[in-house]
């Protein structure tokens, strides 16, 4: 018996433009559950990729259980009992559990049939031994993500899996989700699996690895025993300097009421009410945060401060100026500042430029227009001005915003929002996708923004970046704003609670749908 | 990530991933060359007559450029409203109607001086288009109707609409007709005011001494074809009108979300699209014909289509692809006559074809292999 089951050795991996792996070592003990960490870009999925056998390397060794292998397919690694669950699922949503199980593999019965029975038998019996709580006949589409997730793992499962590769699972699910699939990665682990785990998140490094593996630029920067490590030290090793992981927030003064929604109600387009009289107010120097489990109307309350959606009654001010019904043209011209949660949907146009993004929105307006035309000098101005503020890479203006990374696409949109000097900004979910150096780059420019006496709106699924960051916590479920709370001491469970409808009389039907069917 | 320099295979696809029409035309050669070899002709040969006849002199140039006049309105046309995200597939109807309002305002007005018939000509001619392309545009902005189902059906409708029109406006009998009593069997319509019509490049160029013939058809419309692309291409990349058109383009929500109003961008967007389809009214109504008869202007319109996919919806590139398009449609129809009909003028038809299925086909292989090499880390 090897001492290790999984031996990656001297791995190198290039493609045209980058080299995504270089010389890597990596090694998993059996039974482990191992992180693998680093910022997005840093190799991590070309590295699990190359175990899979979706890439070959350009150099290195692989060895299981001391034994050398070589993983030409996907279909190679599934004999060397390896599955990986994507982060985008690969399931086919009008289809039940057990066909999406099955798929590629389907168990026959007389050379023709397809032995629907025998399957959902075989996955009602791993979904008991893990605790999955899977109902084998319900279709993909009417479950919740967390539930899919759990599809996917069984998928893997079902095919003999005894590694099983996660990459970036919790990007997709709540927090009450995360703690159900670490859960059951702790059972997996009691059966023996051995599982593979690929994050950038550290507090979940912390919670659920044995050891964790960093990489950066393509190289592994260290591996840990995670009981001897910190979330500190993992954050430098994965950047290459020191972190602020928490955040530093001062006392701050603060003044008017900025913004104040009164009994806002909205419906959506099948008339169903998406928020219900939500009544709040920013005061500048303020950060009021939305706390609550996603599409319970945090989107909605968004695009109606913005204009983009018609409220049915109730009424919203800027500063005593009663904005209700404004064009979401007018209200930008109110000085309001915004950074979308769908970035890729909402905040930029990735066939334009970095400098034509940079004026969305005010392209229309001197120094930008000169008539009917745009004033490319004065845009290319302000471009060049803004990427060496705000330190946009590659620091050029003309490339299109499709070529640039996650963080830096981020930057361009927080520049813009930011450069006009809002009255007030509304950042939804301002870190989502991004590795640890741009996430703290963006927490430092809100906290700057509130130091400067401005008010912000955030929005945020990532509970710990709520109750650091915000003066105020507003719990939003179902378009109902069930509490507002000042942030001192606030107990996370008491949260969870509210966040889940607890907060809310007569309404005890929790979001977290644990047994389908 | 370690950066690295750019490797020259990258280079290389990307520069082709620009030229693929220029693959394309040579892939449709080489294939039409086969078809010749079947029919038993020498494909070298064929060539060789072909362009030579279309581009080997004035005439030839003059028949090419005429030719292409209306294949570069309607190919703007098609472009500009694809730079929006907007197939518009009615440019037929639009070159109908506006046309035929064109034929119209310059038969009608038989008294008013050429400085005023002229410009109010043309203004006719774009207008009727734009007003064909506007109802689609409003169903597409306010509700969501697919631009696609409306502009075909928009199509038929012009089709029967301006022939219904040819008949009430009907040109009367001529004096032969006359003589032998019959009626005016013929549906077109009466002929422009001699102050409404484009004077013919032959006219302008014998007037500065330089030989050309004077049966050829060329005429200032084409002219006006170059103005339109030059200010196509000023419109979408220089104002910020076609900033926030591309914008819509690209990025409908994103759009919305910048405050710009989509709703008038996609309605603006069709019906400056409608008005360069009419246009083709300028060269085959006041420069050509004078007057309107609809077999005139039958599949100008989708030609436009593939000539904007050809020249990858950019006005440079159409005015190319309408001049090649115009190249292969002349010398096709020489070869035809030169041949003796062994070498039918559908050949043209096949390699326009195959030329336009190469251009999707190398774009989507190229693309992939960009992708590919680009590749996730």
């Amino acid at each position: 018996m090897a001492e290790y089951l999984i031996e990656m050795k001297d791995i190198s991996k290039s493609f045209p433009l980058v080299q995504a792996n270089d010389k890597v070592n990596f090694t998993v003990k059996k039974g482990e559950i191992h992180a693998l960490v680093g910022e997005n870009g840093a190799g991590k999925s070309t590295l699990m990729s190359i175990l899979y056998g979706l890439y070959q390397p350009d150099e290195g060794d692989i060895f299981i259980n001391g034994k050398k292998v070589i993983i030409s397919d996907p279909n190679k690694a599934i004999e060397n009992k390896i599955g990986m669950v994507h982060q985008h699922f690969m399931l086919v949503p009008p289809l039940t559990v057990v066909e999406n199980v099955i798929l590629g593999m389907e168990p026959r019965k007389n050379y023709f049939f397809v032995d629907l029975q025998k399957a959902a038998h075989d996955i009602k019996e791993l979904s008991e031994q893990y605790d999955f709580k899977i109902y084998p006949w319900s279709k993909i589409e009417d479950i919740s993500v967390g539930i899919q997730q759990r599809v996917e793992i069984i998928k893997v499962l079902y095919r003999g899996a005894e590694i099983l590769i996660l990459d970036e699972p919790t990007a997709v699910l709540t927090p009450q989700e995360v703690d159900e699939l670490f859960k059951i990665l702790k059972a997996l682990k009691k059966q023996g699996k051995t599982i593979i785990f690929i994050t950038h998140k550290l507090n979940e490094v912390m919670a659920v690895s044995d050891r964790v593996t960093i990489m950066r630029n393509g190289k592994v920067v260290g591996t840990k025993e995670t009981k001897q490590t910190s979330t500190s030290e993992i954050a430098t090793l994965m950047v290459g300097r020191e972190v602020l992981l928490t955040i530093d927030k001062t006392e701050q003064q603060t003044g008017k009421i900025v913004l104040r929604l009164e009994k806002v109600n909205s419906l959506n387009q099948q008339r169903y009410a998406v928020l219900k009289d939500v009544t709040l107010s920013i005061k500048e120097g303020q950060i009021l945060g939305i706390a609550g489990v996603e599409g319970n109307g945090q989107a909605e309350l968004v695009e109606v401060i913005n204009g983009l959606r018609p409220i049915t009654s109730g009424n919203i001010f800027l500063y005593e100026q009663d904005i209700t019904g404004f064009s979401p043209r007018k209200i930008r011209e109110l000085n309001i500042g915004h950074i979308p949660e769908d970035r890729r949907k909402r905040g930029y146009i990735a066939d334009y430029s970095v400098a034509e993004n940079l004026v969305l929105g005010s392209h229309y307006k001197p120094p930008f227009a000169k008539g009917l035309f745009i004033n490319f000098p004065e845009v290319n101005k302000l471009a060049d001005r803004l990427i060496n503020d705000y330190d946009i890479r590659p620091a050029s203006k003309d490339n299109l915003l499709k070529s640039l990374s996650g963080g830096n696409q981020q930057k361009v949109i927080v520049a813009r929002e930011l450069y006009k000097k809002p009255i007030l900004l509304i950042a939804s979910q301002p870190t989502r996708g991004l590795d640890v150096g741009s996430i703290e780059f963006v927490h430092k420019q809100l906290l700057l923004e509130r130091s400067l006496g401005k008010a912000i709106l955030l929005i945020s699924a990532e509970l710990d970046e709520i109750m650091s960051l915000s003066d105020v916590i507003a719990v939003i479920y179902e378009g109902e704003i069930v509490e507002i709370l000042e942030n001192k001491n606030i107990d996370r469970s008491r949260l969870g609670f509210l966040m889940t409808g607890g907060g809310s009389p007569g309404k005890y039907n929790t979001k977290q749908d644990t047994l389908v069917g | 990530m370690n950066e690295k320099p750019k490797s020259r295979g990258d280079l290389l696809f990307s520069l082709m991933e620009k030229f693929t029409p220029i693959i394309a035309i040579i892939g449709a050669l080489i294939i039409s060359s086969a078809i010749i070899l079947l029919i038993g002709e020498d494909p070298i040969q064929v060539y060789k007559m072909m362009f030579g006849l279309a581009i080997g002199n004035r005439d030839g140039w003059g028949n090419v450029l005429f030719r292409a006049t209306p294949l570069i309105f309607t190919g703007l046309a098609v472009a500009f409203a694809f730079q929006c995200g907007l197939f518009n597939i009615g440019a037929e109807g639009q070159v109908y109607v506006g046309s035929f309002l064109a034929a119209f305002i310059g038969f009608s007005f038989t008294n008013f001086p050429a400085i005023i018939l002229i410009p109010l000509t043309i203004i006719a001619s774009a207008m009727g288009g734009a007003l064909w392309a506007t109802l689609p545009g409003i169903l597409k902005a306010k509700k969501g109707i697919h631009e696609v189902i409306i502009t075909i059906m928009m199509n038929w409708i012009a089709a029967s609409f301006t022939f219904y029109l040819v008949l009430i406006y009907k040109a009367p009998p001529t004096e032969a007709m006359k003589a032998a009593n019959m009626p005016q069997m013929i549906p077109q319509t009466s002929e422009i005011a001699l102050s409404a019509r484009l004077p013919r490049i032959a006219t302008l160029l014998t007037k500065l001494n330089i030989s050309f013939p004077s049966h050829n058809p060329l005429n200032v419309s084409f002219f006006i074809a170059l103005i339109a692309a030059f200010a196509i291409y000023y419109l979408l990349w220089k104002t910020t009108l076609g900033y926030e058109i591309r914008a819509v383009g690209f990025n409908r929500t994103a759009a919305e979300y910048a405050g710009i109003n989509v709703s008038k961008n996609i309605i603006l967007a069709m019906m400056i699209s409608g008005a360069l389809a009419g246009l083709v009214g300028t060269n085959e109504v006041m420069g050509y014909k004078f007057r309107w008869r609809q077999e005139i202007f039958i599949n100008l319109g989708f030609n436009g289509i593939a000539v904007a996919l050809l020249g990858k919806n950019h006005p440079l590139g159409v005015v190319l692809a309408a001049i090649l398009f115009g190249t292969l449609s002349y010398g096709g129809a020489l070869v035809n006559i030169y041949t003796a009909g062994k070498i039918p003028r559908e050949l043209i038809m096949v390699i326009q074809a195959v030329i336009v299925i190469l251009v999707v086909v190398s774009d989507e292989i190229i693309k992939r292999i960009l992708l590919r090499r680009k590749s996730i880390q």
